[in-house]
């Protein structure tokens, strides 16, 4: 652990609502797209998925992770692919990268669970790339609070 | 940094990082109340899980955060169970014990009045 710096400032007399609104205004992670702008039909829960991997080691979906390092480091689905966090350049460009290397009728299942899933900036970018490329049967897992309690304490298969 | 250097004191431990929404969103909570209670001893330290140290300074300088922000890695976070979801904080009491974990939206009130509950336990060091 690297201690960053210890400050004592105070804040700044503001309401709070509107320190939020700036706040949000300079954070594009606080402005960005929301998980429910995807189409309930290509949601999947995790109990949908985690029995089907129980049953079976190979699964005919590509699973991608487009959440963040230091989740995918420490637990991921099993199988699972590191994309990169769709919300961020780098991110997004890498998923571009992995998903190339599949034909666009390659069943992909999506997935992060970073944060609870209103407030999830990676999925709906990641969603929204892989239609702008034309892929024909993407689905995504809804993580309802996050990855760690939604799938790991669920017992579903991880690596 | 140990949290024994923190025996005496009601530490919060705050697992966030810029990309997460909700954790910008209660910093500022954690900010007033590092300002409102540290007289009567708490301690907030946030541990950043973001992959750069710049993107967690980024997100300190806009929300003015006054205490100290630790910078995760994998060890760390299995030494706390895993941390495989944001935000979550632990309650830490005086003697150092792990007193509550929140995870998610977590109740502002009550995160708050576990705080002052905390607080409020007499604390005799050991030897003393």
């Amino acid at each position: 652990m690297h201690t960053l710096h210890s400050r004592r400032t105070f804040l700044l007399q503001t309401p709070v609502s509107l320190g939020m609104l700036a706040l949000a205004l300079r954070n594009p992670h606080l402005m960005a797209e929301s998980a429910t702008t995807i189409p309930p039909s290509a949601l999947l829960e995790p109990a949908t998925i985690g029995a089907q991997l129980e049953k079976s080691s190979q699964l005919h979906w590509k699973i991608l992770q487009v959440g963040f390092h230091s989740m995918f480091d420490q637990k991921h689905i099993r199988g699972a692919i590191y994309a990169g966090p769709a919300s961020q350049p780098d991110g997004l460009a890498l998923l571009r990268r992995v998903a190339s290397a599949f034909p666009q009728s390659t069943p992909i299942l999506l997935y992060c669970g970073c944060c609870p899933w209103t407030h999830c900036p990676n999925i709906a970018p990641a969603w929204d790339q892989l239609q702008s490329m034309h892929f024909t049967a993407v689905k995504v897992l809804r993580i309802e609070n996050n990855f760690g309690a939604d799938w790991v304490a669920n017992g579903y298969p991880v690596a | 940094m140990h949290l024994r250097a923190y025996r005496g004191k009601v530490v919060l431990l705050n697992f966030w990082a810029s990309w997460c929404g909700p954790c910008l969103t209660e910093m500022p909570r954690f900010i007033a109340w590092q300002n409102r209670y540290r007289a009567q001893g708490l301690q907030i330290l946030g541990v950043s899980m973001d992959d750069s140290v710049t993107t967690s300074l980024g997100s300190m300088r806009r929300l003015k955060v006054n205490y100290p922000i630790l910078m995760s890695d994998p060890q760390l976070s299995l030494l706390y169970g895993g941390i495989l979801g944001l935000p979550v904080s632990f309650l830490i009491d005086r003697r150092g014990f792990l007193s509550q974990r929140f995870e998610g939206d977590a109740s502002s009130s009550r995160m708050e009045q576990q705080i002052l509950q905390l607080l409020g336990q007499r604390y005799e060091p050991q030897g003393a």
